[in-house]
């Protein structure tokens, strides 16, 4: 296989169809932009969700010196309000399961959970945040009923539901990310459309060169290869633009935008991004590939 | 060399076939004009040789193949003993001629050695030394031809075939690629020629297969274009 011959054959396809190969790349940034974009989400939706919202629905935060709430008065709890409100969780009929999360637990959650903000971490003393119990329920509806029993109990702070305070956001996100796929779809659908067409009027434009490569015997990989390679390469192209795409909107809309605007979650982090990347520009070279040997098999009589 | 034993080839869009039946063998090193008029099987008959055309009955074998069980694969391997001339040369009209004989070596590929060797020689052979950077556009009809005999032959394929090579040439031209013809056929190569040429053929005296309607009607070994025809 002589790479030069493969390579010049290429730049000859892609310069005779400029503008083809541009509406390719172009289609191809935008479909897995979006793909790209409703990965993402689904990981902030992740990344929101923390350590306990799959594993609990209560959450009973404890009194601690730093608690507003009237019913502590500025005070800590006690260990044997601590151990009195343990005993009655427990011996709740609709209580599954019951986790106690102390101040340093919490801490070191808060740590992992914000590892990318390190100026929010450090900004956190160590005992600034309350110790709690964790509470599964045998049946998520029954929330009320555990809610009203303890919310006036010595000792309590608050009481919690994590999934009434996220859910709202996550119907948002989810949305988003069902958009995002769709609209991802529908600009893929084009994109093969477009990188079918290009094929044939390469093909077509180059039908002297093909035709003479048969005559004389040239296998088959070696007439479709550039074909193929023309594909692959803007498709390439389109990935590496999604990526970069994908890249800018992290650092524009979340970190300038929505990181300093809503302080009471975490947003993804590069390493997430870094994570979607590398599919995004498989994608975007599997994608074309696929398409262009599809189209060569109808169109390239070999 | 070649042999097609009964072969027919029917194409969808026509009621008659268009060859209906026939048993030719070619020997190695044979010289054989293939002679009759528009839509007699000429064509197809050449076509069938390459395997662009699958026969509808019959068995073809070129060089000791059995064409019908030559698998898809393969098909190149089988173009590449087949050198090919036709009457509208088929030159890349944006590479200069050497470039365009060399070109039917790299996309089979061969090293560039190996091309830098063989082109000047083969361009040697068909008299076109000193024109190898002239394009296409720049030369007569007759060396526009040579090129193309010289990418048909510059492989050394065991079979030449010309379809029509003299049919945009005028006579005189047309002497000098029969004479190219010959001496590529003296080299050993089996050449197998489509024309309508009646000159050629009665100067030449080789063999003449002439078909009609899609059949064999006269096979002589030293013959001439027709009788009167």
């Amino acid at each position: 296989m002589r790479a030069q011959f493969i390579l010049s054959e290429i730049g000859i396809g892609l310069r005779r169809n400029l503008t083809m190969t541009i509406a390719v790349v172009l289609t191809v940034m935008i479909s897995l932009a979006l793909m790209g974009a409703g990965l993402l989400t689904r990981t902030q939706v992740n990344v929101m969700k923390g350590y306990w919202y799959d594993k609990v629905e209560v959450t009973i935060y404890l009194c601690g010196t730093n608690s507003s709430s009237a019913n502590c008065a500025g005070k800590d709890v006690t260990q044997q309000q601590r151990d009195q409100l343990n005993k009655d969780l427990h011996a709740m009929p609709q209580v599954q399961t019951v986790y106690y999360e102390s101040k340093a637990d919490a801490y070191a959650r808060f740590k992992k959970q914000f590892q990318d903000s390190p100026d929010l971490v450090n900004n956190v003393s160590p005992d600034a945040l309350p110790e709690s119990f964790r509470v599964k329920l045998k049946d998520p509806q029954q929330f009320p009923v555990v809610a009203s029993a303890f919310q006036d109990r010595p000792g309590v702070d608050s009481v919690q539901d994590l999934k009434k305070l996220l859910d709202p956001i996550f119907k948002v996100l989810n949305a988003f990310q069902r958009v995002a796929l769709v609209v991802a779809g529908i600009q893929l659908l084009a994109a093969i459309l477009l990188i079918s067409n290009t094929i044939r009027v390469s093909a077509f434009s180059r039908r002297r060169e093909t035709g003479i490569m048969r005559l004389v015997g040239a296998s088959n990989l070696y007439i479709q290869l550039p074909f193929l390679l023309e594909g692959a390469l803007a498709g390439l192209i389109g990935g590496v633009l999604a990526s970069g795409l994908v890249a800018v909107g992290k650092w524009g809309l979340i970190d300038q935008q929505l990181r300093p605007l809503v302080k009471f979650t975490n947003f993804i982090g590069w390493n997430d991004v870094f994570a979607v990347i590398p599919l995004l520009v498989l994608g975007g070279v599997v994608l074309s590939s696929a398409a262009s040997f599809v189209t060569l098999r109808r169109h390239l009589r070999v | 060399m070649i042999r097609l034993e009964k072969v027919s080839k029917s194409y969808p869009t026509s009621t008659r076939p268009a060859l209906d039946g026939i048993d030719v063998d070619i020997e190695k090193g044979e010289f054989v004009f293939l002679v009759g008029s528009s839509g007699s099987g000429k064509s197809t008959f050449l076509r069938l040789l390459l395997k662009e055309e699958i026969p509808t009955a019959g068995r073809v074998h070129v060089a000791g193949k059995d064409l019908a069980r030559l698998s898809h694969w393969k098909v190149p391997a089988l173009r590449r003993s087949i050198g090919c001339v036709f009457q509208d040369f088929r030159l890349l009209p944006n590479k200069t001629v050497h470039q365009n004989v060399a070109f039917a070596l790299e996309v089979i590929g061969k090293p560039q050695s190996a091309i830098d060797k063989v082109v000047p020689e083969v361009l040697e052979l068909v008299g076109l030394d000193g024109k190898e950077q002239r394009m296409p556009d720049e030369l007569s009809g007759g060396e526009q031809q040579r090129v193309a005999v010289a990418r048909a032959f510059v492989n050394r394929p065991m079979i030449l075939i010309a379809d029509e090579p003299t049919g945009n040439l005028d006579p005189s031209t047309s002497v000098g690629i029969m004479k190219l013809l010959d001496r590529i056929n003296r080299t050993g190569t089996t050449v197998v020629m489509a024309t309508h040429d009646a000159a050629i053929v009665d100067s030449m005296r080789r063999r003449v297969v002439e078909l009609s309607m899609g059949k064999v009607i006269r096979d002589q070994t030293r013959g001439v274009y027709g009788y009167g025809a």
